[in-house]
């Protein structure tokens, strides 16, 4: 399910699987506001994030899961109280 | 189960370490996942550009990864985790009788579920009444 990561001083992120890159690799264009909301009855974004879990740093891909029912909740920030 | 937020995975250690931990025996068993940017919760639709932070965003998602229900609240409320699981039970027993069964608002395993086709058209009110939506 989730690789074990080192941890090292550089602070790594994860991110979408199969997105194309939004880095500097495109000219600015002018950039349309646009929410994007999954909806329900569609697929699940896959993504890769790195996390802790049990005394381990881990990576995590939500593809991985595939087979399962996964509860995937998000949360404003750890120490938040609720 | 997978949490996210935008702290460090080495903020996740320390809250479960300092905090969760005298919540829960042995810590928080499922993986705590980092979001740094916000790029995931963007995606999700979770990710409040102003404040920085994700929403507190709940997505169901059945094994063929699909996404069959989510909540979104903003940040002072916390959520109900017994709907939650009441959610996911009636998901599974939908997919168990591949939609041949739907749960009635108020479902609840061991309660009445309707079972959708021309024999229902218009005879729901003899199935299932509006007190079992709230008992």
């Amino acid at each position: 399910m989730a690789d074990e990561t080192e941890a090292g001083c550089a602070r790594p992120t994860g991110g979408p699987v199969g997105a194309e890159s939004t880095q500097n690799d495109k000219p600015a264009k002018p950039t349309r506001e646009e929410r994007a909301m999954v909806m329900v009855g569609q697929k699940a974004p896959d993504f890769i994030a790195p996390g802790y879990q049990k005394g381990k740093f881990i990576t995590v891909k939500l593809s991985d899961y595939l087979g399962k029912w996964i509860v995937l909740c998000f949360y404003p920030g750890d120490f938040t109280f609720v | 189960m997978l949490s996210v937020s935008i702290d460090s995975m080495f903020v996740h250690k320390m809250w479960d370490d300092d905090e969760l931990s005298k919540m829960v025996d042995g810590g928080v068993p499922f993986p705590m996942l980092s979001d740094a940017g916000g790029k995931v919760g963007r995606i999700y639709g979770v990710f409040d550009e102003n404040a920085g932070v994700e929403n507190r965003g709940r997505f169901l998602i059945d094994p063929d990864g699909v996404i069959q229900g989510f909540e979104v609240l903003t940040p002072p409320v916390g959520r109900n985790v017994m709907e939650t699981i009441r959610q996911i039970q009636a998901f599974q027993l939908v997919r168990q009788t591949k939609g041949g069964e739907a749960a009635p608002s108020g479902w609840r395993p061991g309660k009445k579920t309707l079972k959708p086709g021309i024999n229902l058209v218009g005879k729901v009110w003899k199935e299932w009444k509006t007190s079992m939506a709230f008992d």
